[in-house]
């Protein structure tokens, strides 16, 4: 019998001993995403990630508008970390068109920007904590994102979609008494990670589900071209906020956090030490922030960038965002490419759940700092 | 801190345009002083777009320029866009001997993203392939971009038309999923690649490929 099938459908032949599983993309334990997982009893013998059902075309809608319009929507793929995602957009946008930014706006961008992190890293360690059957870990960094949504609140106006980034600055100045509750906010909060590593990071449960699981050489995280916490945590030193020092990070003090092992613990414990690094800065910057100045270039109406490119990039929760915007005399971009982490880790998808036990899979698959609607963008 | 003054005086200046204003159509039907005076009264600056800066070539870019250049010559083209960045264009035939050259003597070793650029009145689309450096201390700044145009057909028809050129995944293994979605959203076949299925777009999409400038977004 010959079916015509529509392009992209085939013909599975099925095995009697192998079980193909769809998990999502509405399964909580995956996100917004399908994994076509084919499991041998517990085993996982082969994992296909399906990504997409999620794809909103953010890089087609960016070349229909003009680079002010494009701030609120670029920042939509990962609304929890929407400073991050942003910030490269700005700093592409700023070169294109040169603009100068205020000493003061790029202080405030990276207290922005590290804030925002610590709002991300918390928002993925409660998940982390669910999936692995620690509902504690759920409760407890759910609850003290809101202290720093509180403090962005204070910021921007905006609990979550902040889009307080904007190229040439920053959208509006500091409330009069932020520093004092940001130091006082991030001194409770750097107590409170103590905590954290007692109930979660020592808890033998844990160790024993991820410790020597999912492991990822140094090569071939080079090879694979991971980024972020993946990369770090197989002990490679690179953080983009080190490398290509963006605004102010090279005057402030803080150091990268990298781990050896390459496993699921390795990739869970890097973004919970990076929380304290972040703090550090965010105290520094603090310190050192002229306090009076202003915070943002004026703009010309529907500026227009030459023929020209531009390709930024920034550290982000996930790892290194990058956009590659070009440009061609109009007040349009010609072309927004959006180069995010979650996408370029999601290579080590099928190699990592390659023979693990299937009930390892969210450790393994939440380890990896994923967030599936910033991957499909 | 002065909180209060500063916000109102970074409102957004475009709502303050004529152009979006009631009163008049577009910024095309004031003449030249009107736009000025316009401008002036709203302290904006009147230069031209992006500052025209002659850009000297610092010396570590430099060398990675002749590097390259000194080895294939004519056969490619070697851009300085601006520090840490510098863009290789190359035909399609020598595509993977360039990538191989890079990956080798200069020592990048991944690819950050892979972007098509759809050019429908030069008939072609441009690949451009990002890549850095984990491995050398010295290219932690850099990043490469690798570029070439293949053929674009007006009626695409993906997988089987002129639009293809030889995937880079054998040299940077790391491009294999960003190879996928160029493929899907732009219609470029990569010969050579194992895997070359859709990834972000649903099975059974029946249009052409998203990302070209002839699909239009509705309503707009």
């Amino acid at each position: 019998m010959t079916t015509q099938l529509p392009p992209g459908m085939h013909i599975e032949t099925v095995d009697e001993k192998i079980m193909t599983l769809n998990v999502g993309p509405q399964h909580p334990g995956s996100g917004h995403m399908r994994l076509i997982i084919k499991v041998d009893g517990d085993y996982i013998v082969s994992c296909d990630p399906d990504p997409g059902y999620v794809h909103r075309g953010e890089e087609k809608m960016a070349e229909y508008r003009n680079y002010i319009q494009n701030i609120p929507h670029l920042e939509r793929p990962v609304i929890h970390d929407s400073s991050n995602i942003l910030y490269p957009y700005c700093l592409g946008v700023e070169e294109l068109l040169g603009i100068e930014v205020p000493e003061r706006a790029k202080y405030i961008r990276v207290i922005a920007a590290e804030l925002n992190r610590c709002i991300y890293i918390l928002y993925w360690l409660a998940i982390y904590g669910i999936f692995l059957g620690h509902s504690t870990m759920f409760m407890w960094p759910a609850g003290d994102r809101e202290l720093f949504i509180d403090l962005l609140e204070a910021m921007s106006g905006a609990r979550v979609t902040h889009a307080y980034l904007v190229p040439g600055g920053v959208r509006n100045d500091l409330p009069s008494n932020f520093e004092e509750r940001c130091l006082r906010q991030v001194a409770y909060f750097e107590k409170r990670l103590k905590e954290y590593e007692a109930i979660f990071y020592q808890n033998p449960l844990l160790k024993a589900r991820t410790e020597g699981s999912g492991i990822l050489s140094r090569t071939d995280a080079i090879r694979l071209g991971t980024t972020g916490s993946v990369l770090r945590a197989s002990g490679v030193d690179f953080d983009v906020r080190k490398k290509e020092p963006y605004d102010v990070y090279e005057n402030l003090d803080f150091q990268t956090i990298v781990m050896k092992e390459g496993d699921s613990y390795a990739r869970s414990r890097v973004p919970y030490l990076e929380m304290f690094e972040s703090c550090r800065i965010i105290k520094d910057a603090l310190k050192k922030m002229p306090k009076s100045g202003s915070v943002r270039t004026k703009l010309k109406p529907n500026p227009k960038g030459g023929n020209d490119e531009v390709y930024r990039r920034v550290e982000s929760g996930r790892g290194a965002i990058g956009y590659y915007i070009v440009s061609n005399n109009r007040p349009e971009p010609y072309r927004v490419k959006i180069s995010v982490g979650s996408f370029r880790n999601l290579i080590c998808m099928p190699y990592l759940l390659k023979g693990e036990k299937l009930g390892n899979m969210p450790a393994v698959y939440w380890g990896l700092n994923y967030w599936p609607v910033e991957a499909d963008r | 801190m002065s909180s209060g003054t500063e916000k109102d005086e970074v409102k957004d200046i475009a709502e303050e345009h004529p152009a979006n204003s009631e009163n008049t159509t577009s910024s095309d039907s004031m003449s030249k002083d009107e736009a000025k005076k316009f401008y002036e009264e709203k302290g904006l600056d009147l230069s031209p777009d992006v500052p025209v800066k002659p850009k000297p070539i610092p010396e570590f870019e430099k060398s990675l320029a002749d590097k390259i250049s000194s080895k294939f010559g004519d056969k490619i083209h070697v851009d300085y866009i601006r520090s840490d960045r510098i863009r290789v264009t190359s035909k399609k035939e020598n595509i993977v001997d360039v990538a191989k050259f890079i990956r080798d003597e200069l020592r990048y070793d991944h690819a950050e993203s892979v972007s098509g650029v759809d050019y429908p009145d030069a008939n072609e689309i441009e690949v451009v392939y990002h890549l850095g450096s984990y491995t050398d201390e010295k290219l932690g700044r850099q990043i490469l971009a690798l570029a070439t145009r293949v053929p674009r057909e007006d009626i695409p028809n993906p997988g089987s038309d002129r639009t293809r050129m030889s995937s880079l995944r054998d040299v940077f293994y790391s491009v294999e999923f960003h190879e996928r979605e160029c493929f899907e959203m732009f219609g470029v076949y990569f010969e050579g690649h194992p895997d070359m299925r859709r990834l972000l777009l649903p099975e059974d999409w029946a249009d052409i490929p998203p990302f070209r400038k002839d699909f239009k977004i509705k309503g707009r």
